[in-house]
């Protein structure tokens, strides 16, 4: 190997609004960096071939695909996952309609579905029904069958707009 | 193809998928990154979004690479119009051209495609230059940039060089990218009044790759109509065009019919490809036309 090229990288980011220095492999992508080496098993790995949506999380304000992106990728980066989302509150309303509504069983699929809600919602707006289907195209859930989810996107948007839910 | 033997993780859960890059070095300019590809000794992979490379790295695809990063390259994003032409830096993500005013304008079938390629996550890193690059014969960004006849911008140890997107497209996964080469920026013509395009596939899924795609661009010169996921890369379905031309759409649905040589595989026959494609150029020309299927 010639010396530009690294098979371990440092990084530096910002995880959840904490500060992060790491040394990576150069293949390790960031969701086993998320889990395994900080421990925030809160982003799942599903199919890691970027079909699932399990592992979404938020990138410098983006929803991205945690399985599709390098750690070493990430340097300089501001990553949110579902530990930071819950613990600032932003999506509580989101997470509260979950509940009420059972839009999860096995919840395997949840924290990419949240990060990637999280998204839409923060355009504004009450999206209709279609536009909510399509925005979560990316998002496999095995158990609920969509409608919960979908049920509970939509009064979280309308809430959030001051209209009757 | 992902049935070969994987050796185990570092993690507890086993033999998992996992990406093994040889190594990895971010570049900051293009000089730089041709620099790092020519010390790579053949093994060098461009990495741009990384939406499809990290995905077959993941399934071992792809082993042993060394990745140039070339994603922080700033002079490759964005969207221009230079010397009359619209200029697309090979880093503007899906996102971006779908957002963009300027791709709105003059290559409204770029924001058609947009709405089909992936999912909102996907399209917030891949890029327009990684597509065209990775040439998966499914994809959208391929077939329009053939549809419009753009041109695709090329850098390389030798200097800078432009090939017609007709050339372009060799085989899949394969294009006319020579190695040490970096794709740079996709230029297409301006749009001419009263020009029209549609981009139309069906899909199992929302955001899954076409079954069969076309993407169909009306000038005052004449029609031009690309095919998508029906062969091993798009095609100029040229017999068709020229039917188109001349007002025969039963004509140029027979005519595509006869052009593409679509595989079977377990979403789909090439028969019912090969129908598909058909259906789907009826309604784009309607759809061009103004009237319903």
């Amino acid at each position: 190997m010639t010396e530009a090229f690294r098979d371990k990288i440092d990084i530096a980011l910002t995880v959840n609004g904490e500060a992060v220095e790491a040394r990576v492999p150069a293949g390790r992508h960031m969701i086993d960096f998320l889990r395994l080496d900080l421990g925030l098993t809160g982003a799942h790995a599903g199919c890691e071939h970027g079909v699932c949506g399990a592992c979404t999380i938020h990138v410098d304000g983006q929803a991205v695909r945690g399985c599709l992106m390098l750690a070493a990728q990430a340097d300089g980066t501001e990553v949110w996952t579902l530990e930071g989302l819950t613990e600032t509150g932003v999506i509580r309303d989101l997470q509260d309609a979950f509940v009420a509504r059972n839009a999860l069983q096995c919840g395997y699929c949840t924290p990419g579905m949240l990060a990637s809600i999280k998204e839409l919602l923060d355009q504004g707006g009450v999206p209709d029904r279609a536009a909510i289907r399509e925005h979560l195209s990316g998002n496999y859930c095995r158990c609920t069958g969509y409608e919960a989810i979908i049920d509970a996107v939509e009064s979280v948007a309308k809430a959030r707009a001051g209209e009757a839910v | 193809m992902i049935n070969k033997p994987v050796e185990a993780g570092t993690c507890k859960g086993g033999i998992r998928m996992k990406a093994l890059a040889g190594g990895y070095a971010r570049a900051k300019d293009v000089a730089h990154a041709l620099d790092l590809l020519a010390q790579a000794d053949g093994l060098g992979r461009v990495l741009a979004g990384g939406q499809s490379l990290i995905a077959a790295m993941n399934m071992r695809l792809s082993t042993g690479d060394m990745l140039v990063d070339i994603s922080r390259i700033a002079d490759l994003r964005g969207v221009a119009v230079v010397d009359g032409m619209l200029r697309i830096g090979a880093l503007t993500r899906h996102a971006e051209v779908g957002a963009d005013p300027l791709v709105a304008e003059h290559a409204p079938l770029l924001v058609q495609a947009v709405q089909h390629i992936a999912h909102a996550a996907i399209r917030n890193r891949g890029t327009i230059g990684g597509s065209l690059a990775h040439a998966d014969p499914a994809a959208e960004f391929p077939a329009c940039v053939l549809a419009l006849g753009g041109t695709i911008h090329l850098q390389g140890p030798q200097g800078a060089r432009q090939v017609a997107a007709e050339d372009f497209f060799v085989d899949v996964f394969e294009t006319a990218i020579e190695e040490g080469e970096i794709l740079t920026a996709i230029t297409l013509p301006l749009i001419e009044p009263g020009e029209r395009h549609v981009l139309i596939e069906t899909a199992r899924r929302s955001g899954d790759y076409a079954l069969a795609g076309l993407c169909v661009v009306k000038r005052q010169a004449g029609h031009r109509v690309s095919a998508f996921s029906v062969g091993p890369r798009p095609l100029l379905a040229l017999e068709a065009m020229a039917c188109l031309d001349k007002g025969d759409l039963t004509g140029a649905v027979a005519a595509l019919r006869g052009e593409i040589d679509p595989p079977s595989d377990t979403q789909a026959t090439a028969a019912y490809r090969r129908h598909l494609a058909g259906v789907l150029l009826s309604r784009a020309v309607n759809d061009l036309t103004g009237e319903t299927a």
